[in-house]
């Protein structure tokens, strides 16, 4: 038997025989279990014991479906020929795997808090006096016994050449995918659908979809306002092309330009992504607002009335091309660095101008990129909450009003899914869009031959521009982050300038008591979790866009397209209709996970997965797959190529990935504010607390904590992952 | 070796079970929906009164009622606290309720009990305030617009892009605004009203209080709000002035509720009738909420808005706290207000 067979085979026996069947009310890792009736009561007792005491008997068949495997033998009795009994075995493996992943979701679904959760049950087999809470770790480790059982019979008959790694990572992804991503998401639908009386009814969506609220087109044609999708619609194609733009002139200045302060410019861009929502938008309102210190000045400059003017479109506009361009760049950097300069230099050896070969060159090779940009822009602003909630006015967009619809006096779900859904045909549209542009191009640029060149500095046509916008934007950048800084030590931001250390000391005030250091501040607690959860999140969220990203690239496969499209899907899903679809979905039992901070884990990986897969994907087609080739053709196995090979020359991605994805669930807010709970209870949710009190001291005070937070993670993850090594000279001689 | 340590770990642990007693100290879950400090004072002060350990989640009464809803099979929370009446009674209506009778409930006002009534004991009111505006002294000489007095005088053109409240569709503030005139002018003279309001309103909030904030911070003038929360903002130093409209105003009855089939009902009990008590009530006072509350005994602040001088109107919250009542009325602001050209 394979080796990775007896594995999966041991794993499933704990499983089955030593954790936990059922999800702990006090979680698995305060041990307090072990010490209260295991392994025979019955809330912490494993099936097996379970089933010893009579209970729980329909996790029986569990056991039966667990053995097949090792029974296998059985069935290849009186085979001779070698081919036949794997083939045969591997039948065995997928029969076990489908068997026992059906049998354990059938039980799951079939039997919940109330006996047998379907009508049809009831009357097919009668009432059931018992029950069942949500699935626990035991159950967990079994299905992924069951899981890998089916990836390892399918290579086993030579799927994807019969490779168990690639066959096992894919099938991974897509059970993932299909728990944390298509279930909620599908049950969230469903209520699209639904009328008032709960039952299936296409002529409510139709009518609810074709409401004037979402396409009315009225500020074209008279005075009123325009429906909330053409405004999200507009807003998000000005992000996502200004974004983009900046994002590749800060790019081209910090590689490209021989400017010294290269480095620098790199940690001013990422300021703005680190920064917790609602931040910018406050600072913008203090700036540019009705009492604004930039309105005040030009008025009183040209005795003018002062006016709302930031209150809507421009508003939105300014904060989050703010927010988004750093994305936009952490995304075109590894692209720009990435392009041969042996291409250039070739350009440039058969007499192209330094324009030329920038514009026929360099900024072709980049398209992949730029595509990229554009989308995490277009999607990033459609999807964006905290800043159309500060700076919005009456320029109401889709995510703000599918959070509304849903938590709003409305309370809606059903039009906060079709809501949803207008979002979906855009974000996906433009996924479509993307692909159509890049076409089938080769933009092959790293393929492990000799590629000893320098890049080609940037035309002056180019780079004074470039300069000139980078220079202002850092200005404003810069202006804007030290108003953040300043108000956290004044007594009365906006108002009474008075300096203090009051904010901070409600919010992190440390004291002793006679158990050594108190942390009585109030933001503690939610900091404490805050970091948790991120640092879990994180590398999580990494490995498995990356693994993704590798599949896409790499591996060809039946139905890669829907693979792809399934993955990165919930980056075109608003987080407020992630966070109720998980309400939804993981509420009950077979799995149970809202109240933990695995349901916030869970939800960061998910949100934040496509943008290492995009960063993945980005860099590693600018690979060539004859280094894998070769690694391969030397007798490495898969995953030895992808660890030795694939990932030493991803760094950069991975860099992108890690920070990105941990910053991401430090500031994330939209599918949060639905997942905290009393116990675990996130930063960004306690700062949108004291935003809605007014008290923006302690919520800048925070943020400020935070920032230097992440600020620190970030340079410790730079410093522990390093920096790519393409083996080219990096200075210009 | 690996074996023996399976059989071990168990063994061992199911000595240790029959030496331990097992650990199970009393919970509460609690959704609060006040502001965040009053919540935490709640929260912190009932585990100093009862060693109970609390766990709080704030979240704003919509938001709250969405997650009972959701969770509905299988809930989580033991009591929601605070928040306007309204989700309360809905959350009522669809049963998501536990009744309870406390009892304290003898000291407390009539419009309390008079809630608790009408959704069956499964609510209760705990304090009140009345409906009003604000506005911000020094912005309002800036442009050297009068003071108004009345609802009346927010429909004057001076005051135009002067005004900001909620959306009613969002904020149980604006609908009580919005039911509050309806019941003050009648359904159609009402509407009226908030058409012409509509032509000064600079901007629809989607939060209840921040049309004050707005207002505190000079980014508005006129912040239709509860003037609780206007006393507030004046209280933290801001240059706001509440107004009690000339023509009678409405008002609002926060809730408390005992979440239906909560894991800690006990503690949910505990936890309602001390909430109740005068001494508890009292300490509103420490975090600025200047409400009424609905202990006859509790203080109140000399800032804080005396219900008695203000003409109040009849409130029928039974009739347009009701769904139904609510979506009509919604539908209809939807449909003839917020879509005219401003």
């Amino acid at each position: 038997m394979k080796r990775s067979v007896v594995l999966w085979l041991v794993a499933g026996f704990i499983g089955y025989c030593v954790l936990p069947w059922y999800i702990l009310e006090d979680g698995l890792w305060g041990f307090e279990w072990l010490f209260d009736g295991y392994p025979f009561d019955t809330d912490y007792a494993p099936a097996l014991f379970l089933i010893f005491q009579g209970e729980k008997l329909w996790l029986s068949p569990i056991l039966l479906f667990l053995l097949l495997p090792l029974i296998g033998d059985v069935f290849t009795r009186g085979l001779t020929e070698r081919s036949a009994i794997s083939t045969r075995r591997a039948n065995v493996l997928i029969v076990a795997g489908i068997a026992g992943l059906a049998w354990v979701a059938f039980q799951g679904y079939g039997i919940g808090l109330r006996g047998w959760n379907f009508e049809a049950l009831t009357t097919l087999f009668g009432p059931l006096e018992d029950r069942q809470f949500g699935m626990g770790a035991g159950a967990l480790l079994i299905v992924g016994a069951f899981l890998f059982f089916l990836t390892t019979g399918i290579a086993g008959r030579g799927a994807v050449n019969g490779d168990v790694f690639v066959v096992g990572a894919i099938g991974l992804i897509i059970a993932m995918v299909a728990v944390f991503i298509f279930f909620p998401i599908v049950q969230m639908l469903a209520s699209a659908f639904t009328d008032e009386d709960g039952g299936f009814s296409v002529g409510t969506f139709v009518a609810k979809f074709s409401e004037n609220k979402i396409w009315g087109l009225g500020c074209v044609t008279g005075d009123t306002r325009c429906g909330v999708a053409w405004n999200s619609l507009f807003l998000a194609v000005l992000v996502g092309f200004f974004t983009t733009l900046l994002g590749l002139i800060f790019a081209l200045v910090a590689t490209r330009s021989g400017f010294r302060y290269g480095r620098v410019l790199r940690g001013l861009t990422v300021l703005p992504i680190i920064t917790p929502p609602f931040v910018i938008g406050l600072a913008i309102i203090l700036l540019f607002g009705l009492s604004g210190a930039v309105t005040q000045f030009v008025a009183e400059l040209f005795g003018l009335q002062p006016t709302r003017w930031i209150y809507g479109l421009p508003g939105i506009f300014i904060a989050q091309v703010l927010s988004f361009t750093p994305i936009a760049f952490l995304v075109l950097i590894g692209v720009v660095e990435g392009v041969s300069p042996s291409m250039e230099e070739a350009a440039q050896t058969l007499r192209a101008s330094k324009w030329q070969t920038f514009r026929t060159v360099s900024l072709p090779l980049m398209r992949p990129g730029l595509a990229n940009a554009f989308l995490l822009g277009f999607i990033e602003s459609m999807a964006d909450f905290g800043n159309p909630l500060v700076l919005g006015g009456n320029y109401d967009v889709l995510s703000t009003e599918i959070f509304f619809a849903i938590v709003g006096a409305q309370n809606d779900q059903g039009q906060a899914a079709v809501l949803a859904i207008a979002l979906l045909v855009f974000t996906l549209t433009a996924f479509y869009a993307q692909r159509r542009w890049l076409g089938k191009k080769n933009y092959t640029t790293q393929t492990g031959k000799g590629d000893g060149g320098m890049h080609v500095l940037l035309p002056k046509r180019v780079m004074l521009p470039c300069y000139v916008i980078a220079g202002i934007w850092t200005t404003f950048t810069l202006t804007v982050y030290g108003m953040i800084l300043y108000g956290g030590f004044v007594e009365l931001w906006g108002l009474d300038h008075t300096l203090t250390l009051k904010h901070y000391t409600t919010a992190f005030a440390v004291g002793y008591n006679d158990f050594g250091i108190h942390f009585k501040g109030s933001a503690w607690d939610s900091f404490w979790t805050t970091l948790k959860i991120a640092g879990i999140a994180a590398p999580l969220t990494a490995i498995l866009g990356l693994i993704t990203a590798w599949l896409l690239v790499r591996q060809n496969f039946t139905g890669k397209a829907a693979f792809e499209f399934g993955t990165m899907l919930s980056f075109a899903i608003p987080g407020t209709v992630i966070g109720v679809a998980y309400i939804l979905a993981f509420n009950v039992p077979p799995i149970e996970l809202t109240g933990t901070g695995a349901i916030l884990v869970i939800s960061f990986i998910f949100r934040n997965m496509p943008v290492g897969v995009r960063a993945g994907i980005a860099s590693m087609s600018q690979l060539d797959k004859s280094l894998d080739e070769a690694s391969l053709t030397l007798g490495a196995s898969t995953w030895h190529t992808f660890t030795r090979i694939v990932l030493p020359l991803m760094r950069p991605a991975i860099l992108a990935a890690l920070v990105f994805s941990f910053v991401r669930a430090m500031t994330a807010i939209s599918a949060v504010i639905f997942l905290v709970s009393a116990e675990y209870n996130m930063a960004t949710s306690y700062i949108i607390g004291r935003v809605e009190n007014n008290d923006y001291g302690i919520a800048i005070a925070y943020s400020s904590m935070l920032i230097v937070v992440m600020l620190t993670m970030v340079a410790i993850t730079q410093l522990l992952v390093g920096r790519a090594d393409t083996r080219r000279r990096s200075k210009a001689i | 070796m690996r074996i023996a340590h399976l059989l071990l770990v168990p063994t061992l642990a199911v000595a240790a079970g029959m030496t331990i007693p097992a650990y199970a100290a009393e919970k509460l879950t609690y959704y609060c929906s006040a502001q965040e400090d009053w919540c935490q004072l709640m929260a912190d002060g009932f585990e100093e009164a009862t060693g109970i350990d609390v766990r709080m989640t704030r979240k704003s009464s919509g938001e709250t009622l969405a997650q009972l809803k959701a969770e509905a099979s299988n809930p989580k929370g033991d009591i929601w606290w605070g928040g306007t009446g309204d989700p309360h009674l809905q959350a009522a209506e669809e049963g998501l309720g536990e009744a309870y009778e406390s009892p304290m409930r003898g000291e407390q006002n009539d419009w309390a009990i008079r809630q608790a009534e009408a959704a069956g004991n499964q609510t209760i009111g705990i304090y009140s305030g009345a409906l009003g505006y604000g506005y911000n002294e020094d912005v309002l000489k800036a442009n050297n617009l009068p003071v108004p007095e009345c609802w009346a005088d927010l429909l004057k053109p001076e005051y135009k892009g002067h005004v900001q409240m909620a959306n009613p569709n969002s904020s149980g503030t604006a609908y009580t605004t919005l039911a509050t005139i309806v019941q003050l002018f009648g359904e159609d003279e009402g509407f009226e009203f908030m058409k012409g309001l509509h032509k000064n309103i600079n901007q629809y909030t989607k939060s209840g209080s921040a049309p004050i904030k707005a207002a505190a911070r000079g980014e508005n003038t006129i912040g239709i709000v509860f003037l609780h929360d206007a006393v507030a903002q004046a209280a933290s130093g801001f240059p706001i002035k509440s107004v009690a409209p000339c023509e009678g105003t409405g008002y609002e009855i926060g809730g408390m509720t005992i979440i239906k089939g909560g894991r800690n009902p006990e503690s949910a009990q505990k936890f309602y009738d001390w909430a109740l008590s005068a001494e508890t009530q009292s300490r509103a006072l420490e975090v600025n909420a200047f409400q009424v509350m609905s202990n006859k005994n509790a203080q109140s602040s000399p800032l804080a808005p005396d219900l008695e001088s203000i003409k109040l109107i009849d409130y029928d919250f039974a009739k347009y706290g009701s769904a139904d009542e609510r979506k009509r009325l919604l539908k209809k602001w939807d449909d003839e207000v917020s879509v005219l050209p401003q």
